[in-house]
């Protein structure tokens, strides 16, 4: 279909002079960077920590699903499998192996990425519309498996998940402590997230979005260049899983199911596919309007079910793509 | 014959029948999405609520209007049909010239207010819904007792998908359908309103999956999540069968829901994900799918 634009294509304004000044950063991502920074300094202050801290494992959700959907053109419908897991299995060795935090959300994220490996070997099979289909049928088996395995706790999770000592020797039972360790994971795994966008190896990912047979026809195995990124953008989603399970000291069903999936499809597609920040904005919109709108049960799903539909129907760029339009920049 | 395999023969054709039910709703929701997605070419996530839609809407109907079955058998499909054709023209026709990843996260949407807005009004518990009088009862096969409705439910299937089979590959207007499939914009050279066979298509393929839901009234309890479980295992299906051929879901449906079955008998625990085992291995083996073209 020749006239069938990709899915990303909107979002990202016409390619206008594109500096690569500071690390990569163009001369507006960076001023964005500088408030991103700034919010994460002053918001503990300001907001309630933990619900902070709730907001940045789903902003680096988001911008490890952002990494295979905005800058490979795979929709995957099965993030919350990776998510859901990183966080059972660092619950898991913080509580039964008794192992640091770092150490755990590390076992996580590694869980997630093996897991990532497997299921995108499977998944890059298919494009398009059967890759979402074959995503979302294997986050669904995991999440049976979840429910079926011992260690997963069933209905109930794994509880009272303790908080432990960084590295053994910094207690994190304050707030306001593990606040820093979470926002230092986050912005690692957001630098981490832009600097592969932006190694050639990132390059020859955006291509493939762009024209994958092109890209064969130009020597590039395209095949491992997708399942790299799969693996990567597990690995972290499985890594913002590990750190919210440490966080909460709870790891469940909820997370694995496919529900999730659909929240930080959402929560990017409202940021803004294909954008640096747009996730990131996006899962503070969703995780913000969850928060206050819990008292109203299921019409959340309603709202969640109308912002998708004016999304897609309207608002494609989302937020942050909006703005990135408005300015003539690229965020 | 008492033991097959060493499984008593009751359990085994228990749970054969099971399996066979479950495949006939895999084999017409699998069937509609591949209708839908011959000539709209995108997937229809609400698929499984429109199923649950025509499951509720059979019990208001028996329940307000006091309408029977067999009035819903017959009204229902129409008048969620009528919905799907209404979704058609105001949002779903408004996506055709982008990526069709974007008809996905639409359907999802409409899939997720039809869902909370029924579990609002009816809670999450389930409605129950009684099997008409005309099929309660069993039948003695002299090897085991077949409850009536099942075997209707399972006959009732056949009989949709191979009528729709015949529909899509015999007559004129399924003949307009698959060159449609093929090149839309020679059809409509050819002076056939191309759009409005569109809307109809979409129209049809949802009242299929209001039928599934009137069909699984009697046999699940009416609630608003039945449809999404059901959906993503039909997505497996669709994947392992590949959409490229109408017979080729229906056999695909059936074949897979009858293997769940067998898993149930010999090894429970796999019964929730064998078929996305399968689809797996599918994948590795054939990727275009068992019927599917590359």
């Amino acid at each position: 279909m020749a006239e069938s634009t990709a899915i990303t294509a909107n979002s990202i304004p016409a390619p206008a002079a594109e500096d690569h000044g500071i690390w990569g950063f163009s001369r507006a991502q960076f001023g964005a960077l500088g408030v991103m920074l700034a919010v994460l300094a002053i918001g503990p202050f300001l907001l309630y920590p933990v619900f902070l801290m709730k907001l940045l494992c789903f902003a680096l959700f988001a911008c490890a699903f952002n990494l295979l959907i905005g800058y490979v053109g795979l929709l995957s419908f099965g993030h919350a499998a990776y998510f859901g897991m990183g966080g059972y299995l660092a619950g898991h060795a913080a509580k039964v192996w008794g192992l640091t935090p770092e150490l755990a959300i590390i076992v996580g994220g590694a869980t997630a990425a093996l897991l990532g490996a497997v299921a995108g070997w499977v998944a890059i099979r298919r494009q398009g519309i059967y890759f979402a289909m074959i995503t979302l049928a294997l986050a669904q088996m995991i999440y049976f498996l979840c429910v079926q395995l011992p260690f997963t706790g069933g209905e109930d999770g794994i509880q009272a998940i303790p908080r432990g000592s960084l590295f053994g020797v910094i207690p994190l039972d304050r707030d306001l402590t593990l606040y820093w360790v979470v926002a230092g994971i986050f912005l690692l795994g957001f630098l981490m997230i832009h600097r592969i966008i932006h190694s050639p190896y990132g390059m020859v990912l955006k291509s493939i979005r762009e024209n994958e047979p092109r890209a064969i026809s130009l020597g590039y195995r395209t095949d491992d260049y997708k399942l790299l990124a799969f693996i990567l953008s597990a690995g972290l989603a499985g890594v913002a899983g590990a750190t919210k399970s440490i966080v909460f000291g709870i790891a469940t069903l909820t997370d694995v199911h496919w529900s999730m999936s659909g929240e930080v499809v959402l929560m990017t597609l409202v940021g803004g596919l294909g954008t640096v920040f747009g996730p990131v904005v996006g899962a503070a919109v969703i995780v913000t309007m969850q928060n206050y709108l819990a008292e109203l049960g299921a019409w959340v799903t309603v709202i969640q079910g109308v912002i998708f539909v004016i999304c897609v129907l309207a608002f494609r760029r989302g937020i942050v793509g909006e703005i990135g339009n408005w300015l003539k920049v690229k965020l | 014959m008492d033991d097959i395999f060493g499984i008593p023969a009751p359990l085994l054709f228990g749970q054969l029948l099971l399996g066979l039910i479950n495949g006939a709703f895999y084999a017409m929701m699998s069937l509609g999405l591949a209708v839908i997605f011959g000539l709209l070419n995108i997937i229809n996530f609400t698929h499984g609520a429109q199923f649950m839609m025509g499951a509720f809407a059979a019990w208001m109907l028996l329940e307000w209007a006091g309408l029977n079955y067999w009035w819903a058998l017959l009204l229902v499909p129409i008048i969620i049909g009528f919905t799907g054709v209404v979704l058609e023209r105001l949002m779903i026709s408004r996506l055709y010239k982008l990526d069709h990843l974007y008809g996905l996260l639409l359907t999802f949407g409409l899939g997720l207010i039809i869902e909370g807005v029924f579990r609002n009004q009816f809670g999450s518990s389930g409605l129950p819904y009684r099997i008409p009088p005309e099929l309660q009862g069993a039948w003695d096969l002299g090897f085991m007792f077949l409850p009536i409705y099942r075997g209707w439910v399972v006959i009732a299937a056949l009989v949709l998908c191979l009528a729709t089979w015949l529909l899509i590959e015999k007559t004129r207007l399924g003949a307009y359908l698959r060159a449609a499939t093929e090149n839309a914009p020679l059809v409509q050279a050819f002076g056939v309103n191309v759009p409005r066979m569109v809307t109809l298509t979409y129209g049809f393929g949802v009242a299929l999956a209001a039928i599934g839901g009137v069909l699984a009234a009697p046999i699940y309890s009416v609630n608003p999540q039945m449809g999404t479980n059901l959906i993503i295992v039909v997505f497996a299906v669709v994947v392992i069968g590949g959409m490229g051929s109408i017979l080729g879901s229906i056999i695909t449906g059936f074949g897979l829901g009858i293997v769940e079955g067998l898993t149930k008998v010999f090894y429970p625990e796999a019964s929730a994900t064998v078929i996305f085992v399968i689809m797996a291995i599918v994948l590795l083996a054939r990727p275009a799918g068992l019927f599917g073209r590359a």
